[in-house]
Parts: C-alpha cells; sequence; structure tokens
C-alpha cells in the first residue's frame, strides 16, 4: 500500500505499460514485511503460551476451595455458549486474539510514555483485564486461600510468611557476599599483575565444571564435623567444626561456594573488556587500584554486576536441593521451595493452598525480573557490542 | 627547571623483544619535542616510560633533578593525554577535568575554580555537565587536553593527540595544541607518525626507527640535513627521491669546472661543480664509488622555464611524465627515469610503512622499470602527461650517502675521527 503511494504519480502509467503493476510491487512488499514479522509473531505466541499456566495459577488462587477442586480455572471466563463446544472455543480464540491485539496496541503506547507512565500502564491494564473478568463472570473469588496461606495459628499451618522471610534470609546474603568478592577477584585477575595469576584463574574457572551433586556429602560432612587430617599420629584441622549443620547459614555458605566461580567467570570478562587506556588515564591521575576500583571499575560494571545478581537471586531463591540436603525437609528455617513441597507432599489434597503459596513465592523473582530487566538484557549483550 | 633527560634507557619485553634500545634524549625546560617514527618504531612506548606506565629495563630516567625510574606516575608531576582519550565515560565533563585533583584532596572550591579556568581556556564552558558520549571528536579530544592541563603539571605528554580526528579538525587542533604550549610554556613530549605534525609543532624534532634515535634536531635542519636515508626518506611530503650513483672526482684542476665531480645514474650524469665537492670533502672517498644520490622534488624545475638560475652545464635529469597532480600553487610530476632507485633497508622501511606494495613497487623500479622521479614544478609549466621532462637539478642542495650505512656523506672522510660538525650549510629550506 505505501510504495504505492510513494510511486510518483508520472510514472505509473510507464509502469503499468511494462507490465509491473505498482499493485504487484506493492503485493511483494507486503509479504516481505508480513514474513519479516513472522519472528515477532512467534516470540508473541511463546509468551502468550508461558503467561497462560501463570495465569491459571494467579486465577487458581483466588477460587474457593471446592471449585478449585471441581472444575477448572478456565470455567471462570463467562461461557456464552453452554451446548455449543465449539461455538465457545471460537469464542475463546476471538478473546485470546483481542487480548493479543490489546496487548500489542499498550506495548506501542508504551514507547511514548514518560517514566511514570511506564510503571503505571501495566499495572493499569492488569488492573483493568481482572476487573472486567470478576465483573463479567459469575464465578466467586475469595482471598480465603491466602489467608490461610499466611496462617501461622498452629505448628502444622502453612505459615507462608515465616518462609518467606527463610528464602530472603538465604538469599540476600547468597547474592550479595559473592557479588563483592567475585568483583574484587575479578578486577584482581583482570587488571593486576601477579605471580600465578592465569594458573589461579584457570583453576576458579575450572570449578565451574564441579557439578553440586557430587559435593553434597562432602560438604555436610564439613558442616557437621569440620575437616581434618590424620597423618603420623597428629591430626591437623582444615576447618573447625563450626556445627553449622541444620542452619540457614549453612545453606547461602554453599551457595555462596557454587556461585563464585560464575561470578567470577562472568565478571573478569566483563571488566577485561573494558578498555586500558581508562586505567592508565586513572593512574596517571594519582589512582591507585582500590580508587580505580571504587571510582571506575563498579561504575563502569554495573550491567554485568546487575545482570549477575538476576541468576544468582533467582537461582538460590527458586533452589530446592541445597536447602533440603542441609536444613532438611521439615525446618522451620526451611525456605519456600521446601515448604511448598512439604505442603503438597502432606496435603496433596490442598491444591487451593499450593496455588497461593507458588504464587507468593514468585511474587518476588518477578518484581526482581521487572525492576532490573534492563540490566538483564544489557547484562547479557555485555561485550557483544561495543558501546 | 624540569627538563627530561633519559640516559640510555632501554625496554626489552620478557620475550626478548626490544621496544627501545639506549635511547639519550634531553629535553629542554619548556621545550616542545615530537618523538616521530614508523609504527613500532618504539616513540609510543619511550613515552610510556616516561609516564610510568611501562617499566625501565635499564638507564635511567631523569624528570627534573629526580632519578623517577621506580616512580609510579603519580608522584612523577606528569600529565597525559591519550590517542582514544582515555575519558571516565560515566563522569561528566566536569568531574573527568577534576578527577585528579579529587584524588589529591584538594578543596572543592579550588577544584571548581580550576575546572572553570581550564574549561574556560579550552571553550568547554558550556559542556561541563555533559557527559563524554554526548561530546564530537574534537570536544573530547578538548576534555582530554583540560584533565591535562588542570593539574599544572611540570610535563605534558601526548601520545598521537590527533589521530582520530578528521583532516580538518586535525589542522586546527594542531594549531591550538601548539599555541597553548607556548602559553603555558610546559614541556612537552609529543608523539606522532605524522611527519606534518612533527614538523609543524616541534620545536625540535626526535626520529626514531626500530627503538633508535635517528637524528634529534630542529625541523629545518632535519629536512635539510638528515643524518641518514631513513630520516631523507621518511621526513619531507612528496619525500625525497632516491637514486643509486657513482661518484667519480675530475683529476685535478685545468680546465674550467676543474676541481669539481661527475656523478653518473644510469645513461644520465649530473656534473658536480667544485663547491659542492668543497662542502663535502667526504665525497672524495667514494671516487668510483656507488653512492646514494637525494634530490627533493623542489630542487627539480622544469628546463623549459628555466627556474633554477643559469644551472651548471649537464645538471639535467630527463624523462617520461607518468602523471601530473595540479596543486593550483605548484605542479607535482611523476617522470619515470632510466636511473635506478637506491634500495635499502632503510629506504624499504620507508616505502613499507603504510603498505607493502610499496616495497614491491620499489624493487619493481630497481628491477628495471627505471625510478619515478618526483618533481615540484612551477605552476606555469606546461609539462603534459606523455611529454619528455627535462630538469634542471640544483645540485648545490644534492645529498649524498653511504649506500653501506646509510649516513649523510658530508664533512671529513668517514674513517678519521671527525674533527668538526657535519658542514654549517644550513640552508633555509
Amino acid at each position: 500500500m505505501t510504495t504505492v503511494t510513494t510511486a510518483p504519480p508520472e510514472r505509473q502509467p510507464e509502469a503499468l505499460e511494462s507490465g509491473v503493476s505498482p499493485a504487484r510491487e506493492g503485493r511483494g512488499s507486503r509479504l516481505h514485511r508480513l514474513l519479516g514479522s513472522i519472528p515477532t509473531g512467534v516470540l508473541w505466541a511463546l509468551v502468550v503460551l508461558w503467561t497462560i499456566p501463570t495465569m491459571g495459577m494467579f486465577v487458581s488462587s483466588f477460587r474457593p476451595e471446592i471449585e478449585v477442586k471441581t472444575t477448572g480455572w478456565w470455567t471462570v471466563l463467562p461461557d456464552p455458549f453452554p451446548d455449543n463446544q465449539t461455538l465457545a472455543l471460537l469464542v475463546a480464540l476471538a478473546f485470546i486474539a483481542v487480548v493479543v491485539a490489546v496487548v500489542g496496541l499498550l506495548a506501542r503506547l508504551y514507547h511514548h510514555l514518560g517514566r511514570a507512565g511506564r510503571i503505571a500502564l501495566p499495572i493499569v491494564a492488569v488492573l483493568a483485564f481482572v476487573g472486567l473478568l470478576v465483573a463479567s463472570t459469575d464465578a466467586t473469588f475469595t482471598l480465603e486461600n491466602y489467608r490461610q496461606t499466611f496462617d501461622a495459628s498452629t505448628s502444622d499451618s502453612p505459615d507462608m510468611w515465616q518462609h518467606f522471610i527463610n528464602s530472603a534470609a538465604i538469599t540476600v546474603p547468597a547474592t550479595v557476599i559473592p557479588i563483592a568478592f567475585a568483583a574484587f577477584a575479578a578486577y584482581a585477575f583482570a587488571w593486576m599483575d601477579f605471580k600465578g595469576r592465569d594458573w589461579l584463574f584457570v583453576s576458579v574457572v575450572a570449578m565451574l565444571a564441579v557439578p553440586i551433586q557430587l559435593s553434597l556429602v562432602p560438604l555436610l560432612q564439613l558442616y557437621v564435623g569440620g575437616a581434618h587430617v590424620t597423618a603420623f599420629g597428629e591430626t591437623i584441622t582444615l576447618f573447625p567444626d563450626l556445627d553449622l549443620a541444620g542452619t540457614t547459614t549453612a545453606v547461602w555458605l554453599t551457595h555462596i561456594g557454587f556461585g563464585l566461580p560464575l561470578a567470577i567467570f562472568l565478571l573478569h570478562n566483563y571488566i577485561s573488556s573494558l578498555p586500558a587506556d581508562l586505567f592508565e588515564a586513572a593512574r596517571i591521575d594519582g589512582a591507585d587500584h582500590p580508587t580505580i576500583f571504587w571510582r571506575l571499575v563498579v561504575p563502569l560494571s554495573v550491567p554485568a554486576l546487575a545482570a549477575f545478581a538476576i541468576f544468582q537471586f533467582l537461582w538460590v531463591w527458586n533452589d530446592y536441593l541445597v536447602a533440603a540436603t542441609f536444613l532438611g525437609t521439615g525446618s522451620a528455617d526451611a525456605p519456600m521451595t521446601v515448604r511448598l513441597a512439604t505442603l503438597s507432599g502432606g496435603r496433596g489434597q490442598d491444591w487451593h493452598l499450593l496455588t497461593a503459596a507458588a504464587f507468593v513465592s514468585i511474587a518476588l523473582p518477578l518484581a526482581v525480573f521487572f525492576g532490573l530487566q534492563r540490566y538483564f538484557v544489557r547484562g547479557l549483550l555485555a561485550g557483544s557490542v561495543k558501546g | 627547571m624540569t627538563a627530561v633527560t633519559m640516559d640510555k634507557v632501554t625496554k626489552t619485553y620478557p620475550n626478548g623483544v626490544t621496544a627501545v634500545a639506549d635511547l639519550d634524549l634531553e629535553v629542554a625546560d619548556g621545550e616542545f619535542l615530537v618523538l616521530v617514527g614508523p609504527s613500532g618504531c618504539g616513540k609510543s612506548t619511550a613515552l610510556r616510560m616516561v609516564a610510568g606506565l611501562e617499566s625501565i629495563t635499564s638507564g635511567e630516567l631523569r624528570i627534573g633533578e629526580r632519578v623517577v625510574n621506580d616512580l609510579p606516575p603519580k608522584e612523577r608531576d606528569i600529565a597525559m593525554v591519550f590517542q582514544n582519550y582515555a575519558l571516565y565515560p560515566h563522569m561528566t565533563v566536569e568531574q573527568n577535568i577534576g578527577f585528579a585533583l579529587k584524588l589529591a584532596r584538594l578543596p572543592k572550591d579550588e577544584i571548581r575554580q580550576r575546572v572553570r579556568n581550564a574549561a574556560r581556556v579550552l571553550q568547554l564552558e558550556e559542556w561541563l555537565h555533559r557527559k563524554p558520549g554526548q561530546l564530537s571528536g574534537g570536544q573530547r579530544q578538548r576534555v582530554a587536553m583540560g584533565r591535562a592541563i588542570v593539574r599544572d603539571p611540570s610535563v605534558f605528554l601526548m601520545d598521537e593527540p590527533l589521530s582520530n580526528l578528521d583532516a580538518k579538525l586535525r589542522a586546527q587542533t594542531r594549531a591550538e595544541i601548539a599555541g597553548l604550549q607556548r602559553q603555558l610554556g610546559t614541556t612537552t613530549i609529543y608523539v606522532t607518525h605524522d611527519q606534518i605534525e612533527a614538523m609543524t609543532m616541534g620545536d625540535r624534532v626526535a626520529v626514531m626507527r626500530e627503538g633508535r634515535l635517528q637524528q634529534i634536531d630542529e625541523p629545518e635542519v632535519l629536512y635539510s640535513e638528515p643524518a641518514n636515508l631513513f630520516v631523507a626518506a621518511f621526513i619531507g611530503s612528496p619525500s625525497m627521491n632516491l637514486l643509486e650513483g657513482t661518484v667519480a672526482v675530475d683529476p685535478g684542476g685545468g680546465n674550467g669546472a676543474g676541481g669539481g665531480a661527475t656523478i653518473s645514474l644510469g645513461e644520465q650524469s649530473l656534473a658536480l661543480p667544485a663547491s659542492v665537492l668543497a662542502e663535502r670533502p667526504g665525497l672524495r672517498a667514494f671516487d668510483g664509488r656507488k653512492v646514494v644520490v637525494g634530490v627533493r622534488p623542489e630542487y627539480l624545475g622544469d628546463a623549459t622555464l628555466g627556474e633554477h638560475e643559469a644551472p651548471p652545464d649537464g645538471a639535467r635529469l630527463r624523462g617520461d611524465v607518468e602523471l601530473r597532480e595540479a596543486l593550483g600553487s605548484e605542479l607535482l610530476v611523476h617522470v619515470r627515469t632510466n636511473c635506478r632507485p637506491a634500495v635499502t633497508d632503510e629506504v624499504r622501511s620507508v616505502a613499507g610503512e603504510y603498505d607493502a606494495a610499496g616495497v614491491e613497487l620499489l624493487e619493481r623500479q630497481a628491477a628495471g622499470e627505471g625510478a619515478m622521479i618526483i618533481a615540484r614544478f612551477d605552476a606555469r609549466s606546461r609539462a603534459r602527461v606523455g611529454d619528455v621532462a627535462e630538469m634542471d637539478v640544483d645540485v648545490e642542495r644534492l645529498q649524498f650517502f653511504d649506500p653501506d650505512t646509510g649516513d649523510r656523506i658530508a664533512g671529513e672522510v668517514p674513517t678519521a675521527p671527525a674533527t668538526a660538525q657535519p658542514a654549517p650549510e644550513s640552508e633555509p629550506a
């Protein structure tokens, strides 16, 4: 269409005579544009596909116990043709198409908004959607599931708030400490000359290959009794018995250990790609290593630091294996992942609680992701494009 | 008094490569010294050793009275401008310029005052709150200069600071930097591979090749009395024509032009009057031997115009015009002669500086194509492509070089101990 209108009018007859009609050209470029939009279309389809289960869980978490157990979450959607399955399916598909179109329009609008608008728009959109849903349906919604999830009255009750705190108590040190250590180490590996630097760096990176399952038993032994070597009747203590078994400390210590090699590797790659001139200029300006680190490396590495922080945060927050091994599944200090598992095991019948609890457990990662996604993308692209 | 003195300074890398060998250099207080040479000649390494960014393998480096071999950069009282400017991308222009002062823990008011002053000198005042990413190349370059001058150091070091600017801006900034240096009177060492920068900016110019100093002198002297073939070939644009010739000293006085000599260049020859030989007594030792004859394009004139007054008989070269470049004010004519070009290591390394094809071209000329000579004719010349050009040669300005050592043949016979400096014939170029 656009190519037709942009063609100079006086040239159109000529084009017709030579057999190349403008309409034909238009069709060709339209096809080209259509094909070009396929990858974006596929991406949007994937986004919808992957969001549906989360949405289902979200909807279910607000439904009364009886309904969760008897009907699917999609039944909350008004059914205009209860007797005709085919028509109902068509309407559902049309509804999805409308939702996708609206989301697409909102995404376009998003680019023209200021900072406040960009935060407000998704919230308003979600609220409007939920409001529309609640208004148009005759299904009942309740906060009862959430009330029960946070209930702490008996020792057997879910007490999800406590476990949320537990998760945070593990995740925060397990994210912050390796970043701090790894940034120092990465700077030293990248920009300080010392003996055995390459050898040491290779051995740190080699630790990336150690499978976590392999080290569970040795680590457990370390936490229970420390590490000792007995030779010629003398016992040398390599690691004292700190009585860490069953403590939160044991869990985040382990996460730090397994997070550090990757953190050092990632940050080293980023920091070593900073231009050498910059460090030389700083040295001439009178900066020593600590000054260079704090005033140049840290501010310039924010994208890489944030990207690793997101990775490590998600990995620790979602971890089940390490927590279950070092804390035990019944511990009061257990993080939400472990509690969720016991919740479904002990009360397999309580789906309605499980949905609410699961949603509580993904709330923080979602917030972190949306808060830092700008850095997430930038950090992943780090090094591939010269800024 | 902050002279910079390098005394047999050597840099050898752990892999055995010697970047700078026995460099003796003295930069006087307030002097603008340019280090020039082809890439890889060690000029940047020498500068970085002065800055303290590169360790010194042996020798002694003094800034003022202090030996600074082992002092870190910040204790040397120097400032450096980098080729890529090395501005801190996350800081504003003001923070960039004031960074060194901040690290020196100067009071905030003073930092502010000094940054403003530097910004005023460099016309950066309205950009103080921008970040480097928002500035143009020329502005970034000025910020880098600002970062250097704000500290009022005793020595400025500049590592090809203009190479990232486009040609027009470069010419302008060249003048600005030279003017600023004269105004501040700070000792400056300036590294470049661009000989135009070297000739126009430096009080003195040091030419380096393969880690060794070739010659250090004022630009005019470098041009008119190059110490060796390398300097002769490197300095000047278009560069000096270098031909292979054989000397025949006339047997004793007698007829009119007695006491002179003849240089045969293939099938052509040039007669040298006695005065030429008198100024270059060393040439007598080459009687019957090969020398390299160097003639700058401006000393070749169009014979039909009679540009050079009364050229001595026989001081002519001829060849076919293959290319003419009219520059308006003058005419550059590329003439194919049947002479043989001089091909030595020095000439080769200059020819191959930017392009390996340059060396190939030179070797083809030596193998039989004949040397291509560039002459700078008066704009009135009517030389056309395809013509045979007759060129008057100003034989008084010819340069002769020993093809084996590459040294200029000037004063005494080279084997005798030098009693005097090279003949002080310093004619302005």
